[in-house]
């Protein structure tokens, strides 16, 4: 039987904003199948966005939404948490909004290794505005902001919240479809905080200005840089030169915030300082 | 049983009012002169199973605040200033998606960092006109640590009734000074508390403006599900750009706050029956505006004082009728004029209004008021 993604979509709301050739469809059905693996229950379930494309996620998404501010997701979602840690909650968002304007409350939910789970589904571009360069476009390519290529250099999304100190990191691609929902699933089922990065495309501002002549291109090279964490293991430099590792990148047991914070309280009432 | 008396200082006293009220989730930021609101509800929220959290900045305490606040609790941020200026972006979030919250907002001197440790009242048109777009406003200015207290309790009353944010604002004297405190016994003032739907999770919208103009609120986790959103709604909460939707549901949320003042509007007269000159004047500027009256009278001067607990929405009509009476109104206040304006805005003309202002981090004192009332008699 085919999977019945309706049952987690609101009625009436598609079709969706984004373009044909955007990736980030093939991320919320992954989404989607990840939460009916996990079994998580829509009453329970926040889903949080920032500003711009990918953020206009959860409006389709039949849970408790909640589309903020740009770059201010985490912040909010941070309270929706604290105020119930009982709720699930995920936020979703790209790389312009996550890493540049909410680049703060990125790293500080990544620091205090709160039980939720970020997507950054990272086009490398502001694709909602028509294609401005992002903390996450490559060095030298090009944007409506940069015509004589980027003089930027790009953040390494993953290594950036593995240094934050996020307990679970993975990456994964648009192009590798079936493996989003593995990704997306374990990271939900991490007790603390934990991201996915998922690179994605945008033909539409990114691709048309980088000489990708097409989607199935943009998709390609996807499927051509991503190299499993495993299979890197047996590669040498050289041979990862230009590549991108997948997969789960880092993984560890902290101690999750919430749960600290009920230590807190017990303390607190305890009459211990 | 006697009631509890403490010594206790401003901002301890807005945070135990906001417990009173209920308030069981604070996020916010260190600044100077507040932050002992969130040293006080870091130590008293977890003792009630409550929730503190000291985020990364200012925007990311006003964004928990309103996470918090739509998971169902009542919450709360304390800042200053240059804070005000950075939770505006959230402000406006919190006024256009209807999420009722307090913030304590502690005036210093500004613009920018200012004289962090002066006293000022230059943060009252930041109130209303700090965040971008039409919005609803409400302030508040008390002028004791009692008064902090109380108004604190109807901060979070009205935010909770009008599903909007509201702002404390006590000048840095009113917050730093220590005074007694009687504190209210449980009961003894009105909490209240947002209106729970009356749905079904199915039959609910969290605009649905069929229950009047502050539509029944639902929380997060607790069986309604729901869309929030920042963009211009419907009454589902999902977006719109329908030219007819956009301007009635701007107009409704402007409305809910200000068709409303009489029930917001707070203030004290203080001998201004038979006043021929009345001092307007708010939080510790009124209070050596109260001395400078009384001085007055001792010297044969009929002055008065309209004291404003309640800054936004301003009491105009109040304002326009005494103008009628009084030969002249006198504006003490710690900024270059801002009250001063709105109140000559309200008088249309009837009585001059003679400002006296301060930003040098001094208070107003009784003597240059009494000099004033003297001149204008």
């Amino acid at each position: 039987m085919a999977f019945d993604y309706d049952k987690y979509l609101r009625p009436g709301k598609l079709p969706h904003i984004w373009c044909p050739g955007c990736g980030h469809g093939i991320i919320m059905k992954g989404l989607i199948r990840a939460i009916d693996a996990v079994g998580l229950e829509k009453n329970n379930t926040a889903i949080v966005s920032g500003i711009g494309c990918a953020s206009r996620l959860p409006g389709y998404m039949d849970f408790c939404t909640l589309h903020t501010a740009h770059g201010r997701a985490a912040a909010f979602a941070t309270g929706v948490k604290m105020a119930r840690p009982e709720m699930n909650v995920i936020l979703v968002g790209g790389d312009g909004d996550g890493t540049a304007i909410g680049g703060n409350h990125f790293i500080h939910a990544c620091r205090r290794n709160i039980d939720m789970t970020y997507i950054i589904m990272n086009n490398n571009i502001y694709g909602m505005t028509g294609g401005q360069f992002s903390p996450c476009t490559p060095t030298g390519a090009k944007a409506s902001t940069t015509p004589y290529g980027n003089p930027d250099p790009s953040f390494d999304v993953a290594k950036l919240a593995i240094g934050a100190g996020a307990t679970f990191v993975a990456r994964g691609t648009a192009y590798h479809a079936t493996q989003i929902d593995k990704l997306i699933a374990e990271a939900i089922q991490h007790k603390g905080f934990s991201v996915v990065e998922i690179l994605d495309d945008c033909p539409t501002t990114y691709g048309r200005r980088n000489k990708f002549k097409s989607v199935i291109e943009m998709m390609n090279r996807l499927k051509d840089i991503a190299v499993p964490v495993k299979a890197a293991e047996k590669m040498t430099a050289e041979q990862l030169q230009g590549k991108v590792l997948t997969g789960v990148l880092y993984k560890e047991d902290k101690p999750e915030y919430t749960e600290q914070y009920k230590q807190v309280i017990a303390r607190a009432q305890g009459g211990a300082k | 049983m006697a009631k509890k008396v403490a010594f206790m200082q401003g901002n301890e006293a807005a945070a135990h009012g906001a417990l009173y009220a209920g308030c069981k989730f604070f996020a916010g930021y260190p600044i100077t002169p507040s932050t002992e609101v969130a040293e006080v509800m870091s130590a008293e929220l977890p003792k009630v199973g409550g929730k503190f959290i000291q985020m990364e900045d200012e925007i990311g305490a006003m964004a928990a605040v309103i996470g918090g606040s739509l998971a169902g609790s009542k919450a709360l941020t304390s800042t200053s200033g240059p804070g005000l200026s950075l939770k505006q972006e959230l402000v406006g979030y919190a006024c256009i998606a209807e999420v009722p919250c307090v913030i304590v907002n502690v005036m210093r001197g500004g613009p920018s960092t200012g004289m962090p440790t002066g006293p000022s009242q230059s943060d009252v048109m930041c109130a209303k006109w700090g965040t971008h777009g039409d919005h609803p406003a409400i302030t508040l200015v008390p002028a004791s640590v009692q008064e902090l207290y109380e108004e604190t309790v109807r901060a979070f009353n009205l935010a909770e009734k009008y599903r909007t944010p509201v702002m404390i604002m006590p000048d840095e004297i009113v917050a730093h000074m220590r005074e007694r405190i009687v504190f209210p016994e449980p009961g003894e003032l009105e909490v209240i508390d947002r209106t729970a739907p009356s749905v079904s999770p199915e039959q609910y919208k969290p605009y649905d403006t069929q229950f009047g103009d502050v539509p029944p609120l639902a929380a997060f986790g607790s069986g309604y599900r729901f869309h929030v959103t920042g963009l211009n709604k419907m009454a589902d909460g999902f977006p719109t750009t329908k030219a007819a939707i956009v301007q009635a549901e701007e107009e409704r949320q402007v409305r809910k706050v200000e068709a409303n003042a009489d029930d917001i509007v707070k203030f004290e007269e203080y001998l201004v029956d038979d006043a021929e000159v009345v001092v307007v004047a708010f939080g510790s500027t009124s209070r050596s505006a109260r001395f400078a009256v009384n001085e007055a009278r001792k010297q044969g001067i009929k002055a008065g004082l309209f004291r404003l607990i309640t800054f936004w929405p301003f009491p105009e009509k109040q304002l326009l009728a005494l103008s009628k009476k009084v030969k002249a109104f006198i504006t003490p206040e710690m900024n270059l004029g801002m009250c001063t304006g709105v109140v000559k805005g309200c008088v249309e003309g009837n009585a001059p209004v003679h400002g006296i202002f301060r930003v040098d981090g001094e208070p107003i004192n009784p003597g240059q008021i009494l000099d004033k009332i003297k001149e204008v008699k």
